[in-house]
């Protein structure tokens, strides 16, 4: 098994899908000759060609619109927004149409596409380079949206994203990218869409998040696991639809429920967790559910002061638990 | 007595009474539409009256068995001419399960078919001028022979997703045929008020491609134009912007009253240039319409629409759960 980092885990995946299928290309901006920004599609390129790699004009709405276009037609787009906050332009065409398709048509048509952003704070992106974006496509019933947390799942997930028959979110954090390296078998494998992940098996308080929170929640957790106090990590992965069983499940397991996410706190995606628990839980429950979340200010400032304010850490999350194990 | 203008075309006789019949078979299921939407049985029509001739000469001048096209909602006769039965149109107009564009989801107009490749559509305007683009990226990938379609008004051609979709098309010399019907309104407002320049061909430019503005009432002037396009298209040359004028005979839909904003002198002007009317005079000049095919096409066109309307009408409701299903694969 080889260690990659989690944006190598999306170059693999991307390349094993494109030599499995013909159908399966690559389109977005700088994808092409430059292998992507970050590097995603580095040597896909040279690999593949101009055609299944494709560079687009800078023009979001079209580089979802044609995909989804090509998709209805039968080919297996992987679309990439450059960064998730550029996203917006396309939202017309993520919203009113690829998560419609299959819906409209009663099932005449189906658009399998999948589009792939960055997403993400702590690099110095300020309020266009930072943002999450997954809560405003969160209640589109017919899009599908997956935020892995590790190079191996990120290899599952895609893959399973690429050969699923209906439109798939793949929103990936960019501080992920080369910070988060871990073991990722070199054979194929895929993961399920819709199955959260226990991360760490604990009793004391249950952690619920996805993507980078993640990674945090596990530092926190080996932290204070040395004061005694043991956490139970639940890594939603698919963070629409959610996996309410799993969900159900974490929060009954201690009782004492933590929802983090990095994206503002108001209308997050934690917000729909909580209320999953508040529904299913309440008798089970010895504590107040808590949301750690980012402050409701309109995006991530770019100063190192109010950037390191806005973002979330393992810090904040320790303090979190240890509130919660106290109550 | 008038010159034969469609046998230079490569158009047989039968052909263009054919194209001539699908032209009075829109009109007149949309006319019985809009009578039905009166009597208060179907709640909404928006119609195609006025770019019958536009429609049906596009969709005429491409291969029916292997183009794909994305019309919007007044293209009636493009459907009716790519395989889309009165009766299918009729069960959509009444939102009944048996509706194959939608199984009674969207509203009537919104149209898709796969066996028919037809793409499905929405209302948000012009998001179909991108997915024209990517199938015809998807031709171009796959070395096929065929070309996709894409319809819109010329209050859409204002949208992002035009610009964003034919330049894309022309960036890579896509095999996409792009026909704005111009129809001299967006609901209420007047193309002058619409486009900044005259004509919206004129934005071809732009996109690296040829653009011609063609007399939508004309059905061969518009073939002509779709068929020279669609050779361009399958000889590598890339997409061609076209832009049909006509006029919108109806109000917007059945419920808009146009008499808020356009007088009747325009209207009934408008009238005297209807495809309906100066087609059919055409083909009766050159004596291919004689007055035994007329009669006996108008019979069988009312029968069609009849029997389409009796059967829609009767036809089940979805179970009222079926609104769950199909959100994801099943």
């Amino acid at each position: 098994m080889a260690i990659m980092s989690y944006i190598q885990a999306v170059t693999a995946a991307l390349r094993e899908e494109m030599e499995r299928d013909e159908k399966v290309f690559v389109l977005g901006e700088d994808v092409g000759r430059k292998g992507g920004v970050f590097k995603a599609t580095e040597g896909l390129y040279d690999q593949f060609g101009e055609y299944r790699v494709l560079d687009t004009p800078l023009a979001e709405s079209a580089i979802a619109g044609v995909g989804i276009g090509a998709a209805m037609y039968g080919m297996r787009p992987v679309a990439e927004m450059q960064f998730a906050d550029f996203i917006m332009p396309a939202v017309n065409q993520i919203i009113s149409e690829a998560a419609r398709i299959r819906y409209r048509s009663n099932n005449d048509w189906n658009c399998p596409i999948v589009i792939r952003a960055p997403y993400g704070g702590g690099v110095h992106g300020a309020l266009y380079h930072s943002q999450s974006v997954e809560a405003i496509f969160a209640n589109q019933p017919g899009l599908k949206i997956v935020m892995p947390s590790t190079p191996y799942d990120v290899k599952g997930l895609l893959k399973a994203a690429i050969r699923d028959n209906d439109p798939v979110l793949f929103f990936e954090h960019k501080r992920a990218y080369r910070l988060l390296k871990g073991e990722v078998p070199e054979e194929d494998y895929v993961l399920p869409i819709g199955k959260a992940d226990v991360k760490r098996e604990g009793s004391d308080v249950t952690v619920i998040t996805y993507g980078l929170c993640v990674h945090f929640a596990l530092q926190a957790a080996e932290k204070l696991a040395e004061e005694g106090i043991d956490a139970h990590i639940l890594d939603l992965r698919t963070v629409y639809p959610l996996d309410k069983e799993s969900i159900i499940e974490a929060a009954k397991k201690t009782g004492k429920v933590l929802l983090v996410t990095e994206d503002n706190k108001e209308g997050s995606i934690i917000g729909e967790v909580a209320a999953i628990i508040a529904e299913n839980c309440l008798f089970d429950l010895d504590a107040p559910v808590k949301r750690l979340a980012g402050p409701d200010v309109p995006a991530m400032p770019y100063a190192p002061t109010m950037e390191k304010f806005f973002m979330m850490n393992p810090d904040k999350i320790e303090k979190a638990i240890r509130d919660l194990a106290e109550f | 007595m008038a010159t034969n203008r469609h046998k230079e075309l490569g158009l047989t006789d039968e052909q263009v009474l054919e194209m001539y019949k699908t032209m009075l078979l829109a009109r007149k299921l949309d006319e019985r539409m809009w009578l039905l939407n009166r009597a208060g049985k179907i709640p909404f029509v928006i119609s195609c009256q006025g770019q019958e001739a536009a429609q049906v000469g596009a969709a005429f001048a491409l291969d029916r068995s292997e183009d794909y096209v994305a019309p919007y909602y007044r293209d009636m006769g493009v459907v009716l001419a790519f395989g889309m039965t009165p009766k299918e149109l009729m069960l959509s107009a009444f939102a009944k399960a048996e509706d194959p564009n939608s199984g009674g989801r969207q509203m009537p107009s919104h149209f898709g078919q796969k066996k028919n490749r037809i793409l499905t559509g929405s209302s948000p305007v012009t998001t179909q001028v991108p997915h024209a683009v990517g199938v015809a990226l998807a031709a171009k990938m796959e070395k096929k022979q065929f070309v996709s379609f894409v319809t819109l008004g010329e209050g859409s051609s204002n949208q992002g997703d035009f610009h964003e979709g034919l330049n894309f098309a022309g960036v890579h010399k896509l095999p996409v045929i792009t026909m704005v019907e111009n129809n001299k309104y967006a609901i209420s407002v007047p193309s002058e008020k619409q486009l900044g320049n005259e004509k919206v061909s004129d934005r071809a430019l732009g996109y690296g491609m040829p653009g011609y503005t063609v007399d939508g009432n004309d059905p061969l002037e518009v073939y002509k134009t779709v068929k020279e396009a669609r050779e361009r298209a399958l000889n590598g040359e890339g997409g061609t912007l076209i832009e049909a004028v006509s006029y919108r005979l109806t109000a917007h839909s059945s419920d808009d009253d146009d008499r808020a904003y356009r007088n009747r002198e325009e209207v009934e002007e408008a009238k005297k240039l209807d495809s309906i009317y100066t087609f059919a005079s055409y083909l009766k000049e050159l004596n291919i319409l004689t007055d035994e095919i007329e009669v006996e096409m108008t019979n069988d066109i009312n029968n069609i629409v009849n029997e389409a309307t009796d059967y829609a009408e009767n036809a089940a409701y979805a179970e009222p759960e079926d609104a769950l299903k199909y959100v994801y694969e099943e």
